[in-house]
């Protein structure tokens, strides 16, 4: 019987930091491979369908950036909550508020056009995603409530609130009765980059200035440094002066916005109107691109990318081998399943060691020499 | 009284899942591990059951099936935070993203099949009698296992030799290491308990509450049970005192519907999350109680040195 040990490393190792977003996919590969050829299906055949074809074709690429741009969003917003040790899980629901939010004006007052309705619009949702999730971050200041069970809590109850919108008071009169408000107007929606080549909008534009400033905060501004000082030690950030209550609503506030920004976006932007479901789970996903990305915004645009080809993927090979697009699910929770893993590898070397065997004499040698 | 009798009745099969989930994950947590993946177990439970069930046609074997599904499913947390010291936190999310997930692909085939339900105890005599004779001797095999169980917990943790050291653990894990006690030992066959508990408790889902395979119909009951935990302060009698309780938040929602109340049936529906925050709010507030129960290892990783 084989045991695993972990010994730590004397500094944390800059190689297996860059390596182990690559190993995790690596491996998720090989698992995948393996759950393929379960359904049946040559691996080969299925990694083609799913991994290559959805990006070889330029239109596709747009559906890549479409996808990409939500989770890009949402996860540098999240990297900055992790970074500082607080757990918003929540993203969803404040993306849903975003959405619903943003799209008071093209709703309720469909005759209001011109240019000012679309940053209004953004602007509304950015408010509406922060307003949502203030709501844990007050409860956890003022009542050290876990953020963790009430932000999720109020997943559901953003997709109840926004069900009965869309099938009660702004159901569009005209629409036979399918829940769904009236498509918005011109000037409501989110003006694609490139018509003539696909359909990504704004949204990727908005996720990539996010990444860069989410970036430069965190490297080098004092507010990084806060949030990394507290994020690490809550102890020696008091000691500085920062507060840790405040900290909590700025990372609150900051990855509200965000998701609220994404959610106004995939409304304005892909969708046109509000329905019953406006995301495919992107504030989950997410936080799979946050880790994935080493919760550093450059990363994260790079994860955004990988995780929005899972799912493309995901519906590719639902049509192509009939396989449930739940597959794109699976993809995504073995990779957060290795990258975490990985993790581990940066600060600590792993040794197994058989039951039976006798101590190593040699191993404390090889630590005193270094 | 028939009505009574009836609604009593539902609150106990809307109450047992939760009170067997957050049972397993009160013993998890009082050896110091947080899993937030209960969620995932019980989904991963569920669907194991189901499709156990659907496929031999026995119920019995469709429960079995469900406590081992949780309990594999609870291993892969075990090693990654255990064995490999990762984030708790992440790692409990990514179960229950993971679960969500795999229970979804592996269920399309069972979605709309007939499924098979464990029967209700049923004692010649005893079951037909009037008002107390359904509620004591007439309802699912589950409800008197979730009783059991939490009867069980309460006495490991409090009255025996092993329960009071894996509690030890969860205070401090570095002095029960000093004691030469296996910390990671008991933290696996705890995690494991708990992803067996979790597992049932899908299991009851898909074999009692509504004996058939809705995607993702666990509907948060795992995160519920997870706040149940918090709600108890980690003591098991509060733990089914809080089930219950939020069995009668869910079947009293459900009621209202069913009455026509003339509030949105959306709005109804968000109470059984809404009362989760109140409570956990009421309980949280005061600071010191809480500080006072929580397992003061909770969600840090132990890494044994030698």
């Amino acid at each position: 019987m084989m045991r695993l040990e972990l010994v730590k490393r004397p500094q944390r190792s800059a190689l297996f930091s860059v390596l182990s977003p690559f190993i995790a996919f690596a491996l998720t590969m090989i698992a995948g491979a393996v759950l393929f050829a379960l359904l049946g299906v040559n691996p080969l055949e299925a990694f083609n369908i799913y991994f290559i074809q959805p990006v070889s074709e330029v239109w596709q690429l747009h559906e890549l950036a479409i996808k990409a741009a939500p989770l890009i969003l949402i996860a540098v917003g999240l990297s900055v909550c992790y970074k500082a040790n607080i757990w918003n899980i929540g993203a969803e629901g404040q993306f849903i508020l975003g959405g619903i939010f943003g799209s008071i004006i093209p709703v309720l007052f469909p005759e209001f056009e011109g240019p000012l309705v679309l940053p209004l619009m953004l602007l509304l949702g950015m408010v509406g995603g922060a307003l949502y999730a203030a709501i844990p971050a007050l409860l956890k200041t003022r009542f050290s409530t876990n953020e963790i069970l009430t932000s999720l809590m109020l997943v559901y109850v953003a997709q109840l609130f926004l069900d009965w919108l869309v099938r009660g008071p702004w159901r569009d009169p005209q629409g036979h009765g399918f829940p769904q408000t009236i498509q918005f107007g011109d000037s409501a929606v989110l003006p694609e980059l490139m018509p003539d080549a696909g359909r990504a909008n704004w949204g990727f534009v908005f996720a990539l200035v996010a990444a860069i400033a989410i970036w430069l905060m965190m490297s080098r501004m004092l507010k990084g440094f806060e949030v990394r000082v507290l994020g690490s030690s809550p102890r020696a950030g008091r000691f500085a002066g920062f507060g840790f209550n405040k900290m909590v609503f700025f990372t609150f506030l900051l990855s509200g916005a965000l998701a609220g920004l994404a959610g106004i976006s995939e409304v304005s932007g892909a969708i046109g109107q509000l329905q019953p479901v406006i995301s495919p789970g992107y504030g989950f996903t997410a936080i799979i691109v946050a880790f994935l990305g080493r919760l550093n915004p450059l990363g994260i645009v790079a994860a955004g990318l990988v995780l929005a080809l899972t799912y493309l993927g995901g519906e590719a090979v639902q049509s192509a081998l009939g396989i449930s697009d739940k597959v794109a699910r699976v993809f995504q929770g073995m990779l957060l399943f290795f990258v975490l893993g990985c993790d581990t590898l940066i600060h600590y070397r792993i040794r197994l060691i058989g039951f039976a065997a006798p101590k190593l004499e040699a191993a404390p040698k090889l630590e005193e020499a270094r | 009284m028939d009505i009574t009798v009836n609604i009593l009745l539902t609150i106990a099969t809307a109450a047992t899942p939760l009170l067997i989930a957050a049972i397993g994950e009160l013993v998890v947590e009082r050896s110091g591990v947080l899993n937030l993946g209960v969620e995932g177990m019980m989904i991963m439970g569920a669907v194991g059951g189901f499709g156990a069930g659907y496929l031999t046609g026995s119920p019995w074997i469709g429960l079995l099936a469900a406590i081992i599904v949780g309990a594999l499913f609870s291993l892969l947390f075990a090693v990654m935070t255990l064995s490999l010291a990762t984030n708790q936190v992440a790692t409990g999310l990514s179960l229950t993203l993971l679960g969500l997930g795999l229970s979804g692909m592996i269920g399309t085939s069972f979605v709309g099949q007939p499924g098979v339900r464990l029967p209700n105890l049923d004692i010649p005599g005893l079951s037909s009698i009037p008002v107390v004779g359904r509620l004591i001797f007439g309802q699912d095999p589950l409800f008197y296992i979730s009783i059991a169980l939490t009867a069980a917990v309460m006495w490991f943790l409090f009255k025996t030799r092993t329960g009071l050291t894996l509690r030890s653990i969860g205070d401090s894990h570095s002095s029960a290491h000093a004691l030469g006690i296996k910390v990671i030992r008991y933290r696996y066959l705890a995690v494991i308990f708990g992803g067996a508990c979790a597992g049932l408790a899908g299991g009851h889902l898909s074999l009692v509450y509504t004996p058939q395979w809705v995607e993702n119909m666990s509907a948060g009951r795992g995160w519920i049970a997870l706040a149940l935990v918090v709600f108890a302060s980690w003591r098991p009698w509060r733990v089914l005192a809080g089930a219950y309780i939020f069995g009668a938040v869910w079947i009293g929602q459900l009621h209202a519907q069913a009455f026509g109340i003339p509030v949105p049936s959306q709005f109804l529906s968000s109470l059984p999350y809404l009362a989760t925050i109140v409570v956990l709010v009421l309980i949280s507030r005061n600071k010191r109680l809480t500080m006072m129960n929580t397992p003061a290892s909770l969600g840090q990783p132990f890494v044994p040195d030698r």
